[in-house]
């Protein structure tokens, strides 16, 4: 193996427990963000179908300054700006999360959005005729029909959120990319590290595509 | 009365779809209401629970005024059953649990007592057999079938049909109407939208002739289908029979 391509690649292992823990904060800043993000994504997702305008509105809003800035400009600010007007410096992974979670919450709410729309107009009806409240008949008829929908595209976007974390080292949080330059800073390895934490990034991606074409088949198989 | 209607109108926009309607079912009654299509049927059914708010006029239900803002509009749906031209099963829930969800959520019987009323129901439909199947599952015949019993496990004083036989084959027509014939026996009160002229004649105490957006025409089946009045009924008539 020593031999392909003259680079050190047995070396790795060395450096393996530091890419360990940057795989640590990339797992925690990801499913935390994701985690948050989701509950935020289903709320903002549901406020942008509800019949109130206001409601409406600060949903609108949340979503389009999101999708309008690029995450970086987004981790930047919260990190670097947001604590002068606070007067509390965020600890770098806090702020991570709360990046990942605004984020992704924006993309989830439209996500939401669009599977509970695209559940059929009848299913309320039949719902409300039947004297169900509108409460019930979205907890009970309409969200578990949404839900099934939402899955192929909620892990689209949690691949990408899982991606984005990469850009969090800029805010310092000690995540996979950030130990790999540490590493490579100190011990010119950039081909073997960076290739391995590229693997890495591959190895989290691939088995959460497995996981939820699993669910997406198991949920099939009762419809 | 438990069905009295004064004066409704409804428009979507600029278009009005009903243009003052009177009608009155008393308990018990079987009204078959039909006519061409876009006369505003569904529309006027659907005025009936309040799935389409009214322009102006007054629905009141069993003592219940629906166009008063004040009444608990998901209580006087319980009180009406309503049977859907596409079914609208849920299609994530089992058929006993499509039969459960409004009894426990909305009469607060418990589980054991709405699946044992749910049983019954199904036997009733005979479709007891069938409990455990998902609607993807059902001959479209069944599935109608099924929504019937659903609308029944609330117990309503009312039943309201929309053309619920027009999306079926037509061999599984008469197994629907079955069931809505044995109903109407047991002495439900009924209103149903339908093009099934012999059901009409055969079951519905009164007949009710709509078009454009007015009802123009009511009498008994025998009034309706052997001496029409108007030449609207007549040539709507011809048409179908
Ligand atoms: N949600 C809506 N928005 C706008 N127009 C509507 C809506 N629902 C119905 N209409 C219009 O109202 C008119 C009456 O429709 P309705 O469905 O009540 O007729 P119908 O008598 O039930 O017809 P069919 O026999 O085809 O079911 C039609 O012109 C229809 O296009
Ligand atoms: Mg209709």
């Amino acid at each position: 193996m020593d031999a392909i391509f003259g680079f050190n690649w047995a070396g790795v292992v060395d450096f393996l427990p530091a890419l360990a823990r940057g795989l640590y904060y990339t797992l925690l800043v990801s499913v935390g963000g994701l985690l948050i993000g989701f509950v935020l994504g289903a709320i903002a997702g549901l406020a942008r179908l509800s019949r109130f305008k206001i409601v409406n509105w600060i949903a609108i809003i949340y979503i389009e300054a999101v999708r309008g800035t690029p995450v970086l400009v987004q981790a930047i600010w919260i990190y670097f700006a947001l604590p002068l007007i606070i007067k509390y410096t965020l600890p770098s992974v806090v702020a991570g999360i709360i990046v990942i979670a605004l984020n992704s919450g924006a993309y989830i709410a439209e996500i939401v959005r669009g599977a509970v729309h695209s559940v059929d107009k009848g299913q309320t009806e039949a719902g409300r005729s039947l004297g169900l409240n509108r409460h019930v008949t979205m907890r009970h008829v309409i969200w578990p029909q949404a839900f099934r929908r939402m899955i192929p595209p909620l892990g689209n976007q949690f691949i990408i959120s899982i991606k984005d974390t990469s850009l969090l080292s800029v805010i310092l949080v000690p995540e996979l990319i950030f130990q790999g330059r540490l590493v490579v800073a100190n011990h010119f390895n950039a081909v073997e590290i960076y290739t391995t934490v590229a693997l890495f990034y591959l190895a989290i991606t691939l088995t959460l595509s497995a996981v939820l074409r699993a669910t997406e088949k198991r949920l099939e198989r009762r419809a | 009365m438990i069905i009295q209607v004064t004066d409704l109108h409804k428009s979507f926009g600029d278009h009005e779809v009903l243009s003052g309607i009177d009608f009155t079912v008393a308990d018990g009654e079987v009204v078959c209401i039909i006519g061409p299509s876009g006369s505003g049927k569904s529309t006027f059914l659907r005025c009936l629970n309040m799935l389409e708010d009214v322009s102006s006029g007054e629905v009141v239900i069993d003592g219940h005024s629906l166009t008063d803002k004040k009444v608990k509009i998901d209580q006087v749906r319980a009180e009406i059953g309503m049977v859907f031209q596409q079914f609208n099963l849920f299609p994530h829930k089992t058929v006993i649990e499509n039969l459960m969800l409004a009894p426990i959520k909305v009469r607060g019987l418990s589980k054991d007592e709405a699946r044992e009323r749910g049983r019954r129901l199904l036997g009733k439909v005979g479709l007891a057999d069938k409990e455990q199947a998902y609607p993807g599952s059902l001959s479209g015949g069944q599935q109608q079938r099924v929504a019937i019993a659903r609308a029944l496990a609330m117990e309503p004083k009312i039943m309201l049909f929309d053309e619920p036989t027009s999306s079926l084959d037509p061999e599984l027509v008469d197994e629907v109407l079955a069931v809505m014939k044995d109903l109407a026996r047991e002495g439900m009160t009924m209103v149903v939208v339908t093009h099934e002229m012999g059901f009409a004649r055969e079951v519905g105490d009164r007949v009710t002739f709509m078009d454009g957006g007015l009802l123009v025409e009511e009498g008994t089946p025998q009034e309706i289908f052997t001496n029409p009045q108007h030449r609207r009924t007549r040539e709507f008539l011809d048409k179908v029979l």
